[in-house]
């Protein structure tokens, strides 16, 4: 991932900061610059997400794109969030003790690094409840 | 203007490694490390843990645990041996990650196993000046230690941060003082680029760690005018189980008034975080009005000496945070291979 690619929504990715319609109460993560419901009638304001929420689905990688090959097997999921989106996410947990609608948590991790010189990328994964 | 401390968190990944598997790896005798460092397993960090993500998780408890305003925080360091930049400071993210930015101060620390005590004393002096209205003051590592060097069998992770303010009213704890003993002392040292520290062998007890804990505590209570005694609990940078027992022996402080504190033996030396963790697992216990003595110790040296008074407000947000003991409750063996793993001992392709 370049730089500026990461440091544009690191505080989004930080702490879970989308954004969220008051015309038509719809929350949106990643944050959205204007709400694709209500067009140029939508209210947008940014919105922090508690992070709770559940396992919608998961699966388990055994063959891991370039930076993340040591890490196999790791479990991504997607995570839909008390207040409505989901997103996609690495769960820090035993494979074997995933399930779908298990409750998780939001953690702050390495999300990965540009190499041993380059930057080094932060953000939230999840976590069992 | 007092200084005191608004609010603490404290972060231990879930991850152990027993010390008899780290003997097993080096063909040491496991009982006697045991019975000789009284550590008995370590934590070790998740392969995607490391300085910046301890800080942040132990500065969001303390947020959490007091319910602060973060916009009121006007500076956050953080000490420690292993931040993961060389140049590009933690503190700047952790500042971020906690909502405290964009206007207040930031810079990382480093005195071995005291850059967090220093932390916590330069906000002292900010928020006494006036000059901000709150500090945080994060003592974090993922401690190094060479494979089958002694330091391995202790060198854990872990961190804690502390919320210090101004205003009476929100103190859990007023820190009363706090007094500094520091020589240049070749005891240990890490060379720029090295993954590993080294340590100067007679250096390390008597002339290191013994001698600027004994003067700082002593410096401190001399200034004060207190004795052990006049203390409910006692916390000393804790490398080992056997290094603050005897430190604590010689000043005349009771093992019943260092037990609270005393975490090393099933959490491992958290360097930066190391004396911090203790003072956290003690006021997860202590009770309004309990005094508390604490001195950490940071190789190169020094010795950072406070003394505590727990106050009222302690009962009110205690509990709105995971306690040191929660933290170590509930954790996950791995065995050395993974170990080396997460800690990135084997180079990788």
């Amino acid at each position: 991932m370049s730089v500026p690619r990461f440091w544009r929504k690191q505080v989004a990715r930080y702490n879970l900061i989308g954004t969220h319609c008051t015309n038509c109460k719809t929350y949106y993560y990643p944050p959205r610059s204007m709400c694709p419901k209500c067009r140029r009638d939508g209210k947008t304001e940014n919105y922090k997400f508690s992070g709770r929420g559940e396992v919608l689905t998961y699966t388990v990688i055994h063959t891991a794109a370039e930076g993340f090959e040591k890490q196999t097997p790791y479990v991504l999921g997607i995570v839909k969030l008390e207040e409505g989106p989901s997103l996609t996410s690495q769960i820090i947990a035993d494979p074997g003790t995933m399930k779908i609608g298990m409750k998780v948590r939001p953690v702050f991790r390495k999300l990965g690094e540009s190499g041993e010189k380059g930057m080094i990328y932060y953000g939230t994964k999840f976590v069992p409840e | 203007m007092s200084a005191g401390i608004v609010s603490y968190g404290a972060y231990v990944p879930r991850y152990r490694i027993k010390v008899d598997e780290i003997a097993r790896v080096w063909g040491d005798d496991a009982n006697s490390l045991k019975s000789g460092l009284m550590v008995y397993e370590k934590s070790v960090p998740g392969f995607d843990e490391d300085t910046v993500t301890i800080a942040v998780e132990a500065a969001r408890y303390a947020v959490k645990r007091s319910g602060i305003d973060t916009q009121r925080i006007g500076a956050v360091y953080t000490g420690s041996e292993s931040h993961p930049y060389a140049v590009k400071p933690t503190s700047t993210i952790v500042a971020e990650a906690v909502e405290a930015t964009p206007v207040l101060t930031a810079a990382d620390y480093e005195f071995a196993c005291k850059a967090g005590t220093a932390a916590m004393q330069s906000c002292m002096g900010l928020v006494q000046s006036g000059m901000i209205d709150l500090g945080m003051a994060i003592g974090a590592d993922v401690a190094q230690g060479a494979p089958g060097d002694a330091l391995e069998y202790t060198a854990a992770a872990g961190g804690v941060a502390f919320v210090i303010g101004n205003k009476g009213s929100e103190f859990i704890a007023v820190i009363e003082d706090t007094y500094s003993f520091t020589t240049d002392t070749p005891d240990f040292w890490r060379r720029e680029g090295m993954p590993y520290p080294e340590h100067g062998g007679r250096f390390t007890g008597e002339p290191g760690y013994f001698k600027h804990v004994t003067h700082a505590a002593k410096g401190l209570m001399d200034k004060m005018g207190t004795r052990p005694e006049d203390y409910n609990y006692a916390v000393f940078h804790q490398p080992n189980g056997k290094f603050p027992s005897r430190a604590a022996s010689i000043l005349g402080f009771t093992k019943e008034q260092i037990q609270p504190g005393l975490v090393v033996p099933k959490l491992g030396n958290t360097y930066s975080g190391s004396c911090m963790m203790g003072i956290a697992a003690t006021l997860d216990q202590a009770k309004p009005g309990d005094r508390i003595f604490a001195t950490a110790f940071g190789s190169g040296a020094g010795g950072d000496a406070f003394s505590f008074t727990v106050t009222d407000k302690i009962e009110e947000i205690r509990n709105k945070a995971p306690t040191v003991v929660e933290l170590l409750a509930d954790p996950i063996y791995v065995d050395y291979a993974t170990y080396a793993k997460h800690k990135g001992k084997i180079r990788l392709a």
